[in-house]
C-alpha cells in the first residue's frame, strides 16, 4: 500500500500507540496536519511551540510514555528548542517532529528555513533529517526506540516538505537494530556482589536516590533495599517521589535547597549508595568535598555518568530496577542502631520551619495545598522559589507525582507541563505551583487549557518579583535588586479574560476556600495569591560551598 | 597526556559534525582529527588525538560512545601501534640549494612530487617526530606552504579494532 510521507508519519505514530500530539501547524508541516485531520489521534493546539514541547514533556513524566510534539520549520522548530533542551537535561522521552523546507531548498536560506538538526544536535539524544521517504517509517520506529530505552531523552525528526508529499510503501514490521546503540541494562554481577558486601559491612550507609529510580520504576525495589538493611534515603531534586517522604527513613531531598538531615547524612555517611543520579552541582555542592568520608556505589544506566562529576568506588551500569532486584539477593538484613539514632536525631532537630506573619507566606500556601489534596495529585512547579518551596513544604509520597524542571531550570515550564500531565492523567488532580515571573513566560497557554477544557489548577505565589534572583541579590549582592522587582499583575483577571476561572487571594483567611473552589471547578482555574515579597527559600547552601554549610534557619 | 583514539562510525552525512560538536560542547581539546574509510562498507574510521588526564579521556570515550552513530571507541594509546601522518611541503629551491634539499629528502625517505624553477613540493609520511625534524631541516631554505593530514593509527597484529 502506497502512502504519502505525511500519512506514513501518522500511521507510524498510531503503531507506536500515540494517542495525543501537542503542536502548532505551519507551512512546512501542513501536509502532516492534513493527514492528522481525520486520523483519530487527539491534537492539542498549543499557543507557542515552547508550550507544545513542555506539554509533551509533562505528559511523558506523568505517564512514563513517550510524549510527541509537532512544529513547523524555522521559527516553529527554534521555538521548540527550550522544551527539547529541558527534556534532554531531565532524561524525558519525547519525539519532536518538525517540518522542513523542501529538499531542493535546504541550504538556500529559504523562507522559514533553519538548520534544525544542527541547532538541536547538542540537546537531543539523537536527531534525523529525512532525505528519502523510504527511510521515514524505519526512522520513526528508531526514534521511539531511542527515546524510551537506555537513558531516555528527546529525539527529533526533521521532515522536508517534499518528503511529506512523496509516496512509499508502508511497512512497520522491521526490527530496530542499531549497531551503535546497545544499552546495557543488567549490571555486572561481580560489581553487584561487591556492592552488597560494602553495604553489609557499612556502619553508616546512606542512599541517594535520583530521577533514574522514577524513570526505571524502581521505587518498590528502593523501598525494599532501604527497609531490609535499614538505610536512610536522601533523594536528589529529580528523585523526589522515589521514596515516601513520610517514612521514618526519609531524609527528603538534598542539595542547595535540600533538607538539613539529608545534607548532613550525605556528608557523614561511610557508604553512599547513589542510584539513578548524576551528581549534579545542585545536589553535591562543592564536588571535591562531597561525601568525602564515604565509599561510593553508583548505579546508573548511562556509563558516561560514572566518574563524571564524582569519582566512585563501585560503578554498576544498568537499569536501576533490575540491578536493585539483583542486589537485594545479596544484601543481608541489618540495622545500625547508632547511625539510625543519629539520623533520627538530625531529623528531629532540624524540622523545616518558617516565620508566620500577617501576610500570606508562600510556605503556608503549599502546606495548605498538601493538607487539602488526595494522594492522586500531581504537583507541577515553575522554576525558582515556588519550585523549591513546593519541593520542601509538600510531602511527596509517590513517583511521577512531582514534576519540575530540574536540570535546565526552565521558567515557564510548569504551566504547559501541567497541561500535558493532565492530558496523560485525566483521573488525577494536577496543580501547577507557579511564581508570577515564571507563569508569565508561558501564560498564553491558558487559552490551550480553556479551548481543550483541560482542568489544571494554577496556584500563583505572586510576590511581584523574580524571587530566587532577588533572594541571591539580597544575600550576596547587598540588596541591590537589579531588574528583579516586577509590577503587580492581577492573574485572576487575566485568567477570566481567557475564559478560565480566576480567584484572587490577599488575606490568609481567603486561602482555603479559594483553593477548594478552584479544585472543585470543572475547568481550568487560576488562584492568584499575593504573598510576602521578601521571603527566602531556607535552607540554602551558598553556591560553590559544600552541602553541610547551610545558611539560614537553624 | 596525549591519547590516540580510534572511532568507528556510521558513514553518514553529519557524523563528523556530531563528533567535533561534542568536543566543542564539552570543552575537550582535539589535537588532530582524521576521517576516512574503513575495511567495511558503510563504516568510516576516525582517528583522534586528544590531550587530557585519565579521567578526562574516560569521559571523552564514554561521551563518544553515547552518540548513536558511533559504533566503537578504542583508546589505543597504550597498544603496540603504528602512527602515520602525511605532510606536503612546498619549499623554496633553486639551482644552488636543490641538491642539498634532495639529500635531506633521501635521508628521510621522503619524495619529490613536483619540481619547478624556484620550488619543490615534497611529500613525507611518518610519525610526528619525524615530520617535525624534517620540517626543521627544511626551514632555513624557506618553507612556502605546509599541508598535513593529521594522524592515522593502527594497532599491530593480532589485535584488531572492529
Amino acid at each position: 500500500m502506497k502512502l504519502t510521507g505525511a500519512q506514513i508519519v501518522i500511521e507510524a505514530l498510531k503503531r507506536e500507540g500515540v494517542d495525543v500530539i501537542f503542536g502548532i501547524p505551519g507551512g512546512a508541516i501542513i501536509d502532516v496536519y492534513d493527514a492528522l485531520y481525520d486520523s483519530g489521534i487527539r491534537h492539542i493546539l498549543a499557543h507557542h511551540e515552547q508550550g507544545a514541547a513542555h506539554m509533551a514533556d509533562g505528559y511523558a513524566r506523568a505517564t512514563g510514555k513517550v510524549g510527541v510534539c509537532f512544529a513547523t520549520s524555522g521559527p516553529g522548530a527554534t521555538n521548540l528548542t527550550t522544551g527539547i533542551a529541558n527534556a534532554y537535561m531531565d532524561s524525558v522521552p519525547i519525539v519532536a517532529i518538525t517540518g522542513q523546507v523542501a529538499t531542493g531548498l535546504i541550504g538556500k536560506d529559504a523562507f522559514q528555513e533553519a538548520d534544525t538538526v544542527g541547532i538541536t544536535s547538542p540537546i537531543t539524544k539523537h536527531n534525523y533529517l529525512i532525505r528519502d521517504v523510504n527511510e521515514l517509517a524505519k526512522t520513526i520506529k528508531e526514534a521511539f526506540y531511542i527515546a524510551k530505552t537506555g537513558r531516555p531523552g528527546p529525539v527529533l525528526i526533521d521532515i522536508p516538505k517534499d518528503i511529506q508529499i512523496a509516496t512509499a510503501d508502508f511497512d512497520y514490521s522491521m526490527e530496530v537494530d542499531i549497531r551503535g546503540y546497545k544499552p546495557s541494562v543488567t549490571g555486572h554481577i561481580k560489581q553487584i556482589k561487591e556492592a552488597a558486601k560494602l553495604i553489609n559491612e557499612s556502619k553508616k550507609p546512606c542512599i541517594l536516590a535520583g530521577g533514574g529510580v522514577i524513570i526505571s520504576g524502581a521505587s518498590e525495589e528502593l523501598f525494599k533495599l532501604a527497609t531490609k538493611a535499614n538505610i536512610p534515603v536522601a533523594t536528589t531534586f529529580m528523585g523526589i517521589g522515589s521514596f515516601p517522604q513520610d517514612h521514618p527513613f526519609s531524609l527528603k531531598s538534598a542539595g542547595m535547597h535540600g533538607n538539613y538531615a539529608a545534607n548532613y547524612a550525605l556528608t557523614e555517611c561511610d557508604l553512599l549508595i547513589a542510584i539513578g543520579c548524576r551528581f549534579s552541582d545542585r545536589t553535591t555542592g562543592k564536588a571535591d568535598e562531597f561525601a568525602t568520608r564515604a565509599k561510593k556505589i553508583h548505579i546508573d544506566i548511562d556509563p558516561a555518568e560514572i566518574n563524571k562529576n564524582v569519582v566512585v568506588d563501585i560503578p554498576i551500569v544498568g537499569d536501576a530496577k533490575i540491578i536493585l532486584n539483583s542486589l537485594l539477593e545479596y544484601v543481608e538484613e541489618k540495622r545500625e542502631e547508632e547511625w539510625l539514632d543519629y539520623i533520627m536525631g538530625l531529623k528531629e532537630e532540624h524540622r523545616l520551619t518558617y516565620a508566620d506573619g500577617p501576610a500570606v507566606k508562600p510556605q503556608f500556601v503549599i502546606e495548605k495545598i498538601c493538607e487539602m489534596v488526595s494522594e492522586n495529585t500531581v504537583i507541577v512547579t515553575e522554576v525558582g522559589q515556588n519550585q523549591m518551596w513546593s519541593a520542601l513544604f509538600f510531602t511527596h509520597k509517590k513517583p511521577r507525582h512531582f514534576i519540575s524542571s530540574g536540570g535546565l531550570g526552565t521558567m515557564g515550564f510548569g504551566f504547559p507541563a501541567s497541561i500535558g500531565a493532565k492530558v496523560g492523567r485525566p483521573d488525577a488532580l494536577v496543580i501547577d505551583i507557579a511564581g508570577d515571573g515564571s507563569f508569565m513566560m508561558n501564560i498564553q497557554e491558558i487559552a490551550t487549557a480553556v479551548e481543550n477544557n483541560i482542568p489544571v489548577k494554577v496556584i500563583v505565589l505572586n510576590n511581584r518579583a523574580l524571587g530566587m534572583v532577588r533572594q541571591w541579590q539580597e544575600l550576596f549582592y547587598k540588596k541591590r535588586y537589579s531588574s528583579t522587582i516586577l509590577k503587580e499583575v492581577n492573574f485572576a483577571e487575566i485568567a477570566k479574560s481567557f475564559g478560565a476561572k480566576g480567584i484572587r487571594v490577599t488575606e490568609k483567611e481567603q486561602l482555603v476556600s479559594a483553593l477548594s473552589s478552584a479544585i472543585d471547578y470543572p475547568g481550568p482555574a487560576v488562584v492568584d495569591v499575593i504573598v510576602e515579597q521578601e521571603e527566602n527559600v531556607i535552607p540554602m547552601v551558598p553556591p560553590g560551598a559544600p552541602i553541610d554549610r547551610i545558611v539560614g534557619g537553624k | 597526556m596525549r591519547h590516540t583514539i580510534a572511532v568507528l562510525v556510521e558513514n553518514k552525512s553529519g557524523v563528523l559534525a556530531r563528533v567535533s560538536n561534542l568536543f566543542r560542547r564539552r570543552g575537550y581539546n582535539i589535537e588532530s582529527i582524521t576521517v576516512g574509510k574503513s575495511e567495511r562498507e558503510g563504516i568510516a574510521r576516525i582517528t583522534l588525538e586528544v590531550d587530557g588526564d585519565e579521567l578526562a579521556i574516560e569521559q571523552v570515550t564514554k561521551q563518544l560512545n553515547k552518540l548513536i552513530e558511533v559504533i566503537k571507541v578504542s583508546d589505543i594509546t597504550h597498544d603496540e601501534m603504528i602512527e602515520r601522518e602525511l605532510m606536503l611541503i612546498k619549499v623554496s629551491a633553486d639551482t644552488s640549494t636543490r641538491s642539498e634539499i634532495l639529500q635531506i629528502v633521501d635521508i628521510f625517505r621522503a619524495g619529490v612530487v613536483d619540481v619547478s624553477p624556484k620550488a619543490l613540493v615534497i611529500e613525507i609520511t611518518g610519525d610526528r617526530d619525524k615530520l617535525d625534524a624534517f620540517e626543521a631541516l627544511l626551514r632555513p631554505f624557506g618553507i612556502k606552504e605546509i599541508a598535513c593530514t593529521g594522524k592515522v593509527a593502527m594497532v599491530r597484529h593480532p589485535k584488531e579494532i572492529k
